[in-house]
């Protein structure tokens, strides 16, 4: 029981609709809880008109029960899952501006960031950006080691996770999306029409 | 005017091609979900829809409201009556964001309600165009479903899946904002095909067996079990169902306020109302029993008390047609997730038939002590003014529970929903969850067009009424016949018990001054009557019930009377209070 209560860290995973406003729909489920939403990541999955939403929260276990099912509540939500760290394998990317003059220079830089598993993405005359992907711990380790050689700008991104136990559900999907084609989404066509229509 | 699906049928052979406007589409569904009447406030953002209502006046009655609120309150007292999904029109702005109040009420009471707002040209969105709100981001925490419709063509099929959603699995409110190009724009008009499935939406299960078998089991072993009920046995249309299941398992059954009426008040197996201001038998027996079965009811706060100290000691089996309230507040032994129209006849074949005349006798005692405490003073009082609970007892005599009972909110809400008699279900209509003060008025109004054939008799109370008071103005243009009683204690009687009982008599601003009433009523030509003689009652009811059309009695009741029993907050409900 106690255990039920502990906060910890959980990884939410949602299949939706591709929905016009169903990202708020999702957030305010935690906002009304006032539970902070450590990442939140949506894309398409494999299928188009299917979305898949990422959130890690810091919550017990009971919250975070009671959360999925209230998720699941929603109309265009097609299934919500919820997992500990431990269940799934996830990654989070970083983008990190350093001047190229340091680089060029501090030859240490340079082994430093290669046994941190960083890759160059772009090379300029004054500045060099690396990426680097892994774990939370690791993007922090890599910020607090180029700090004082001038970092510029730092970008972290939102947690991608993908479930260890999850045998099936790219088969799911797919013949999901076959019985029954999802829908196209309508978007405001009319915002750059004004000047042809009429208005009181 | 012809109807357009009338023009289809003819013309599809010829396979030619109907070009309607958005508005036009939108009225030909509402006539095909079998709608007959709207509650609504036209506005600049919703003309051209009004302007094609004004050719269907022999198909779809609109009745003008004074307000959306009271609009929307309307929808809701004609949903519960009708048990149809009620609809409701507003304007963009000012007029959609006064439907909040009413959608929050009707999605916490589970009310099915289709509404409608107009909203600015498509291509005025985020603008801050001249009545332009963000409707759909306002309403996204009170609908079950909500969309915006920018274009003609996918009129159709959003109301399709609005009326379904509204009114399928748990039922919600439902909002559509719909652009005024939308409104006015032509398209091909393919006819209109009501939704019955959504890929992504599962409203009811399939019935897993197992668990039926589990609660059987369960019931047939226990030896203090008891039911509770609450709306969803309405809801889904169980009332024949779940009368044969307590009959034939003799178990004792409690019914929370949205749950009144679902079996009659008289019947020998109904021990009584539950939670805050329930009866003291089933509060207090709840922490006794060892089988709890919950049947379409959430336990809401007021009804459980303390958590931690409610119904530790039972077997919890919990009936619910929605998922996440299983296990939300109380945990079960034994989930049954379905409709208990399904549910209940697979439970009935596997209890046994049984009586627990021991364990009934229990309630019956706990009832002849609260008779004795708080019933005869409250319903035959010896004071010199009148109380609320004899005003109730006369009504009951008179309409013989037969009428409906629409409630406001606060004391009156409380001694009415304790002490009226129901026959029959869809009797009882009050704002439950959400507790909206102002509900009564408007609600009634949508009552008596969702059952034109029964009486309906709102009990108001003074603050209560003030707060929507302007639909009398819509009981006068559209002449139906409501009959209203405001229970006048010149105070906001339940937050001053709460400062008498917990503040030390502090009445911090709850001395509330009340116009002349019958004044009020008689500017809006409405007959009423003002009486504060216990003598005067009988004759009084008498004459608003026999009134050809509405009626407004005012009774002046006793100022400082408080209603018990009571569990105060953050107690057990076997705390409960006699005085």
């Amino acid at each position: 029981m106690t255990q039920d209560t502990e906060k910890q860290e959980f990884n939410i995973t949602v299949y939706t609709e591709n929905q016009i406003g169903l990202l708020n729909r999702i957030a305010i489920i935690f906002t009304r809880r006032k539970i902070n939403i450590d990442s939140l990541n949506t894309s398409p999955s494999e299928i188009e008109s299917i979305h898949r939403f990422n959130i890690v929260i810091n919550e017990s276990e009971d919250v975070v029960r009671k959360l999925t099912r209230q998720i699941e509540k929603q109309v265009e939500v097609l299934k919500c899952y919820y997992h500990t760290n431990e269940d799934v394998i996830w990654q989070e990317m970083a983008l990190y501006k350093v001047s190229t003059d340091v680089i060029a220079e501090k030859v240490s830089v340079e082994r430093l960031l290669r046994e941190n598993g960083a890759r160059v993405v772009v090379l300029r005359k004054d500045y060099t950006v690396f990426e680097t992907t892994g774990h939370r711990e690791e993007t922090d380790n890599l910020i607090s080691i180029l700090q004082p050689y001038g970092l510029i700008e730092f970008v972290r991104s939102a947690r991608v996770a993908i479930i260890k136990d999850s045998d099936g559900f790219n088969r799911k999907l797919r013949e999901f999306e076959r019985l029954e084609p999802g829908e196209d989404v309508i978007e405001n066509e009319y915002l750059n029409q004004g000047q042809k229509v009429f208005t009181m | 005017m012809e109807a357009i699906q009338e023009v289809l049928t003819e013309t599809k052979a010829a396979d030619a091609i109907v070009e309607v406007s958005g508005s036009v589409a939108l009225l030909e569904a509402l006539i095909v979900e079998g709608v007959d009447t709207i509650f609504g406030y036209p506005g600049g953002a919703i003309m051209p829809i009004y302007d094609a209502l004004f050719d269907y006046n022999d198909k779809l009655n609109h009745i003008l409201v004074r307000h959306e609120q009271g609009g929307i309150h309307a929808g809701q007292g004609y949903a519960r009556t009708s048990g149809k999904v009620g609809v409701v029109f507003a304007t963009s702005g000012p007029g959609a964001t006064n439907l909040v109040t009413g959608l929050a009420d009707a999605q916490i009471d589970s009310t099915p309600l289709v509404c409608i707002t107009g909203q600015v040209f498509a291509h005025l969105l985020g603008t801050d165009a001249f009545q332009e709100t963000d409707v759909i981001n306002i309403t996204t925490p009170v609908t079950k479903w909500n969309y915006q419709v920018t274009d003609a063509n996918e009129i159709p099929e959003v109301i399709a899946k609005a009326f379904y959603i509204a009114k399928s699995g748990r039922p919600g409110p439902v909002l559509i904002d719909i652009t005024k190009n939308a409104q006015i724009q032509l398209f091909n008009y393919k006819g209109y095909t009501p939704c019955n499935h959504i890929r992504s939406y599962r409203p009811k299960p399939i019935v897993r067996p197992q668990y039926i078998q589990e609660a059987a089991a369960l019931i047939n072993e226990a030896k203090k079990p008891f039911i509770l009920f609450g709306q969803g046995v309405i809801l889904g249309s169980a009332e024949q169902e779940f009368k044969a299941f307590v009959e034939k398992s003799g178990i004792p059954a409690a019914w929370t306020v949205l749950g009144a009426g679902a079996i009659p008040t008289d019947h020998p197996l109904n021990v009584g109302m539950l939670g805050m201001h329930g009866n003291y038998g089933p509060n207090v027996l709840t922490n006794e029993c060892d089988v709890l079965i919950a049947i379409g009811m959430r336990f809401d706060d007021r009804v459980t008390g303390r958590l931690d100290k409610y119904a530790k000691q039972a077997k919890v089996i919990h009936l619910d047609i929605d998922p996440a309230e299983i296990d939300k507040n109380v945990k079960s032994t034994v989930p049954v997730w379905g409709d208990c129209k399904e549910t209940l006849p697979l439970l009935t074949a596997l209890v046994e038939a049984k009586q627990h005349t021991e364990w009934l006798a229990k309630f019956n005692e706990y009832t002849r002590q609260e008779v004795e405490q708080v019933i005869e003073p409250e319903l035959n009082p010896t004071s010199a003014e009148m109380t609320m609970g004899e005003v109730i007892k006369q009504l009951n005599e008179i309409t013989k529970g037969e009428a409906v009972i629409v409630t406001d909110v606060g004391q009156h809400q409380m001694v009415a929903c304790r002490y009226a008699k129901l026959n029959k279900t869809r009797s009882n209509v009050t704002s439950g969850g959400l507790g909206t003060m102002g509900f009564a008025l408007p609600a009634a109004i949508g009552a008596k067009f969702g059952a034109q054939d029964r009486t309906v008799v709102a009990i108001i109370g003074d603050g209560g009424f003030q707060m929507t008071c302007q639909e009398l103005g819509t009981i006068m243009q559209c002449g139906i016949d409501v009959k209203i009683i405001i229970l006048n204690n010149r105070f906001l009687g339940m937050v001053r018990q709460w400062q008498e009982l917990f503040n030390s008599r502090r009445y911090s601003f709850v001395d509330i001054q009340s116009p002349d009433f019958v004044a009020l009523a008689a500017a809006y030509r409405i007959p009423g009557k003002c009486i504060d003689d216990r003598k005067d009652l009988p004759s009084a009811l008498n004459e608003m019930l026999s009134n050809k059309g509405s009626f407004l009695l005012e009774v002046m009741v006793t100022k400082e009377n408080n209603v018990f029993p009571m569990v105060p907050q953050g107690c057990s409900v076997s705390e409960i209070r006699l005085k």
